[in-house]
């Protein structure tokens, strides 16, 4: 028994033109038995960036409220929000700092980031439990059907997707993804962010 | 700034005891991602040419397919990365961070064996539980130096270096081709040809090759100097139809801020502004 | 003195017989034909035993096996198969039905319950009613028919992407124009290319080469998109037709 695997879950993150989507599954388990299907794995950092968290509950919950206490610290000490790329080092300093007694979650980070010229680009970023970062210009996958998830995403991610067809890409990859895993499932939650709006709908899917 | 932010320096080992409770308990550990990595160093007639593939994996699967092994420790000292990932990553940040520091502080340009004993002394420090495996390369006051400092701390100076699971590959093509006073572009040319064997032939390395030559008067970073992996057009095209995907849930949050001005009415029988 | 504590001490040693060679198979039936595909690269551990090693097999006119997992046994395997398949034909005069060859195959790998052959199995071919069939084993025999199956190294990566793009899984139809029960054979012939360049892409084991086998039945031909890939085409009698269609994958 792995403890990634005790409690399930996965997040996927894609990268639009001009938006950027993170979805994740509902599942809470305990090993095989599942507990609840609305434990939400996703967390808003700011309007325009979105974390979410895979691997263990105890750890999702307490780095959630950790990041949160980091971002409002850091946004009066500048008096400005905090970037996608900032938050993204952020989160990896922290999982660093606990190099040799780590928590067990996987980030991944979804936003859109100011550039110089003022323009709002798409962002998203992974982790490992140690914090690696990885910056990709495509797809971000964690979680316990990362494997699927990889799969699935090599196949159906192209560049340059709209929102609503970027949504219905993220939202086909974590669906048949999510239906091969044992721990992932139970319902599923979307979130498309683009500068002038924030989409989140929750998926119908298989609840077996 | 209580226990729930901590502002010592160094690791924080409070999740130390759970984690050995559970480890206790038969719990299988995660694995972090490694770059299972082709890393070599070579030194030429000028200076120093780095190399290194792209590839990241957690275990069998490829996490990162364009990642950078090749790190800053200074503008003439670079640093390949071989191991953990993440140990890699801020051994090598933490060391230019001091070096810079140092070149401040004495008011000289940091020399290689400096940042090479910063590495070894910090990874003894640690007793090989930072899985870091390193090239370091650069030209100083004193020279052109290559050096591959191993998890455990112990050092190697040697005028052509490979590390990583793909340093076998690599070796083979510098023992055969490596010679002494190479001009820059044969050097870069072997370099290149050391990492590609690790890229074909080992299954940890793989896409990009990364260079970087470091001489005394510049130093030129080769992002992504060679592409011999880029994805070959798919057969088809994956876009869904509109609406493909059930939901039964939407919350839309506008982000942009709308106001409406609405002129107040004039007030009956009072003066009009005048707005001549 | 010699060292005592070897004598003292309970000693315990241990051979694996097993090895595992990484790569992928896979099989989509249509309703007249059936592709059984697999990459070409066979791995231990983190090096390339060699690029070119096939894992995909005609057994007769009308059926192909694929074979994955530990590459001794598979190759074996196939050798066993292939002359029990020989002995019927001598006994009957005829080809063994696709069926048939599905429960000979379980008999088989059953019969080595206790030592099994570290083999996953599909089988793909026409059925005797003309149709595409695909059945899919476990190394003990435990079989069943199906009208599409990845497995080996990258199974869960390409699995879900068919169950979206041959099952439809997860995808509501337009209104007024439902799923296809069976997809016509370039549009399988894409998907099984672009599943091994997305495996390849994401996981070490795969790559260096693809072996696509096509399975037509009886009385039909290729269509034209098919046609001009310029597939190879192995003798037969003259019912069935299988093809052979090769690419390049990446070698990294």
């Amino acid at each position: 028994m792995s403890i990634m695997e005790h409690n399930g879950g996965s997040v996927i993150a894609m990268a639009g033109k001009d938006c950027v989507a993170i979805a994740s599954d509902l599942r809470l388990g305990a090993g095989a038995m599942t507990v609840a299907m609305n434990f939400e794995k996703i967390f808003p950092v700011s309007d325009r960036i979105y974390l979410g968290l895979t691997g263990l509950a105890t750890d999702i919950t307490t780095l959630r409220d950790r990041f949160r206490y980091l971002v409002n610290m850091f946004t009066i000490k500048e008096s400005r929000t905090i970037e996608p790329s900032t938050f993204a080092h952020l989160v990896s300093s922290t999982l660093y700092s606990r190099r040799f007694g780590p928590y067990f979650t996987e980030p991944v980070i979804a936003g859109l980031e100011r550039t110089p010229s003022g323009g709002l680009k798409p962002y998203i970023a992974g982790a490992d439990l140690i914090g690696c970062l990885n910056f990709a210009e495509d797809f971000i996958v964690a979680g316990t059907a990362s494997d699927k998830l990889f799969g699935v995403a090599e196949g159906l991610w192209e560049p340059n997707l709209g929102p609503e067809d970027l949504f219905e890409t993220i939202s086909q990859t974590l669906l048949n993804s999510v239906d091969r895993d044992a721990y992932s499932g139970w319902g599923a939650i979307v979130y498309v962010i683009t500068p002038e709006k924030v989409i989140t709908r929750t998926l119908k899917g298989r609840m077996d | 700034m209580s226990a729930f932010h901590s502002t010592k320096p160094g690791f924080d080992f409070s999740n130390a005891n759970r984690n050995a409770f559970l480890e206790g308990k038969g719990v299988k550990m995660p694995k972090a991602t490694s770059t299972g990595t082709t890393i070599v160093g070579c030194l030429f007639k000028d200076g120093i040419v780095l190399g290194a593939d792209t590839r990241a994996t957690a275990g069998e699967i490829v996490a990162d397919k364009n990642c950078e092994k090749i790190h800053y420790i200074s503008e003439s000292i670079r640093c390949c990365g071989a191991g953990t990932a993440a140990d890699t990553e801020f051994i090598t940040a933490l060391i230019s961070s001091n070096i810079e520091l140092h070149a401040l502080s004495t008011g000289r340009k940091p020399r290689v064996v400096t940042a090479m004993t910063m590495l070894k002394q910090r990874l003894f420090q640690h007793q090989g539980h930072i899985g870091a495996a390193l090239v370091l390369g650069g030209v100083d006051a004193t020279g052109a130096h290559l050096f591959t400092v191993a998890p455990h701390g112990s050092t190697d100076k040697l005028p052509y270096v490979t590390m990583g699971s793909g340093s076998l590959a690599a070796m083979a093509v510098f023992e055969s081709g490596w010679r002494p006073n190479l001009e820059r572009a044969e050097a870069l040319q072997l370099v290149v040809a050391a990492i590609s064997a690790g890229i074909f032939n080992d299954l940890g390395s793989g896409s990009n090759v990364d260079a970087c030559v470091i001489t005394a008067t510049e130093t030129e970073m080769l992002r992504n100097y060679v592409m011999p992996n880029v994805r070959v057009e798919k057969e088809r095209k994956y876009g869904f139809r509109r609406g493909t995907t059930a939901w039964t849930r939407e919350k839309v949050r506008d982000l942009i801020v709308s106001e409406e001005i609405r002129p107040i009415a004039v007030i009956a029988g009072g003066e009009e502004m005048d707005t001549s | 003195m010699p060292d005592m504590s070897a004598i003292v001490n309970p000693q315990q040693r241990q051979f694996n017989p097993y090895a595992e060679n990484g790569g992928t198979i896979l099989a989509i039936a249509g309703a007249d034909f059936t592709v059984i595909a697999g990459d070409t690269r066979q791995s231990e551990g983190y090096s390339i035993q060699t690029r070119y090693a096939p894992k995909v097999f005609r057994l007769t006119d009308r059926a192909v096996l694929a074979v994955n997992g530990f590459a001794a046994d598979g190759n074996m395997f196939v050798k066993k198969v292939k002359q029990r398949l020989e002995w019927y034909r001598h006994a009957h005069a005829k080809d063994m039905p696709l069926r048939a060859i599905a429960r000979l195959i379980q008999t088989m790998l059953y019969a080595q319950r206790f030592f099994p052959y570290y083999v996953y199995n599909i089988l793909g071919g026409i059925e005797e009613d003309g149709t595409g069939a695909v059945y899919s084993f476990d190394p003990v025999g435990s079989y069943e028919r199906e009208t599409c199956r990845a497995a080996g190294a990258a199974q869960s990566l390409v699995q879900p992407f068919l169950d979206n793009q041959i099952y439809f899984k997860n995808q509501t139809a337009a209104q007024g124009s439902p799923h296809p029960a069976h997809l016509p054979l370039p549009d399988v012939l894409s998907i099984v290319i672009d599943s091994f360049t997305s495996a390849t892409e994401r996981h070490i084991e795969v790559g260096d080469g693809l072996e696509m086998y096509i399975v037509l039945a009886r009385g039909r031909t290729l269509p034209d998109a098919v046609a001009g890939l310029r597939p190879q085409e192995l003798p037969s009698a003259g019912g069935e037709k299988v093809f052979v269609l090769k690419r390049d994958l990446k070698k990294d």
